[in-house]
């Protein structure tokens, strides 16, 4: 059973990355395109992990952890850089 | 720092952090051996002991079944807010009513506060967006407001904000 | 695939966690493109997609423990990570996006800027 939901869910994923890749492109504002990779950081880290049970090797959590760490301080770095301007909050 | 502290105070100033940081090693290497807990209880005692000076004021735990009950409620809630969500977003978007709400914090603590936005944000419909110190208010954005701003807030106030009160007193 | 063989129930309970996640956090994406301003946009992928992530590792903690000894625990941490990220980052892009006066849609009611 497992051997055929694998890839439905990354059936699933994939085209939830693309709507991603749809928003990063188009996105009117720089933040919109933030949101979207931030997303797609999301979205990547369950690739990831269907891709390590449909090889059953359970060796690359790492990565996905890595991925994790690196999608929130991307995102946050972004915003930051955003944020410092010359309006005071 | 005012007064002298204690042994205990000095050496070992979180020891839940402490447990917590063991616990995480463990899980981060994956295996509990005997190596493994020895490596983690270290670090729990060291990263605590070298970064005292960067933490602001503790926040006290006042009663830990509070704690439960609203790691609970958040988790149902968290997955009744993804229905809410999941249907708006098959619906025709042209009939969404959104709106910002600014929010009264009762709350005087600051990781409590923390604590609030952070669940605001994975309920049903809103997202903190601004945490003013000044007024002290939130500015929070509602996806589809149905019905008017003090039922949200009042929403907000009796089913978290109570529970945070009576978690850190 | 290996050969270790998982009880049908069990077996069931992944099926299940790994197509809930991926259609949750499909539900996610898909608001991110049909949702008209950025601070709607902002809800749909900090909740939906964090949800069915989390599914997904559910499944995958399930199943690894399973065909491995021992509890696999890793996965718990990446959910726990990412659920206590998603709303730091959500507050973050909403404060940035405030900051950059990015309009809400025409209907948006107490814009906050529309005081001043």
């Amino acid at each position: 059973m497992i051997a055929w939901v694998i890839p439905i869910a990354l059936g699933l994923f994939s085209l939830g990355m693309l709507f991603c890749l749809y928003r990063l492109a188009v996105g009117p504002d720089i933040i919109d395109r933030v949101l979207a990779l931030d997303t797609l950081m999301i979205n990547g880290i369950a690739v990831i992990v269907l891709a390590d049970i449909q090889m059953a090797l359970g060796i690359i959590f790492e990565a996905a952890l890595l991925i994790a760490l690196m999608g929130f301080i991307g995102t946050v770095a972004m915003t930051k850089y955003l944020l410092r301007g010359d309006v005071i909050e | 720092m005012s007064g002298k502290l204690s042994l205990r105070a000095y050496w070992l100033p979180r020891p839940l952090f402490s447990v917590f940081l063991a616990v995480l090693w463990l899980a981060l290497v994956n295996s509990v051996s005997v190596a493994n807990i020895l490596v983690g209880l270290a670090l729990g005692f060291v990263i605590p002991v070298a970064t005292r000076g960067f933490w602001p004021e503790r926040a006290r735990l006042q009663r830990f079944w509070p704690m439960v009950e609203y790691v609970l409620v958040l988790v149902w809630d968290i997955i009744c807010s993804n229905f809410v969500v999941a249907r708006l977003t098959l619906q025709r978007t042209r009939n969404l009513k959104p709106s910002f709400v600014t929010y009264p914090l009762d709350l005087h603590d600051d990781f409590a506060i923390t604590i609030l936005s952070g669940t605001i944000s994975l309920t049903p419909g809103t997202v903190s967006a601004h945490y003013d110190p000044e007024s002290r208010t939130l500015l929070l954005h509602v996806l589809n407001m149905t019905g008017d701003e003090a039922a949200v807030i009042g929403q907000i106030k009796q089913r978290y904000e109570r529970r945070l009160q009576e978690m850190f007193g | 695939m290996t050969d270790v063989a998982i009880p049908w129930v069990l077996e069931l309970l992944i099926a299940v966690f790994l197509l809930v996640g991926a259609l949750v956090a499909l539900l996610g994406t898909l608001g991110l493109v049909r949702f008209p301003d950025f601070y709607t946009r902002l809800h749909a992928p900090t909740k939906a997609s964090t949800l069915g992530v989390g599914c997904t590792l559910l499944g995958s903690m399930i199943y690894f423990s399973v065909i491995k000894e021992g509890i696999s625990a890793q996965e718990v941490l990446i959910t726990l990570f990412l659920f206590v990220t998603a709303p730091v980052s959500a507050h973050m892009m909403a404060k940035a996006a405030l900051h950059r006066r990015v309009n809400a849609v025409k209907r948006t009611r107490q814009t906050p800027w529309s005081e001043e």
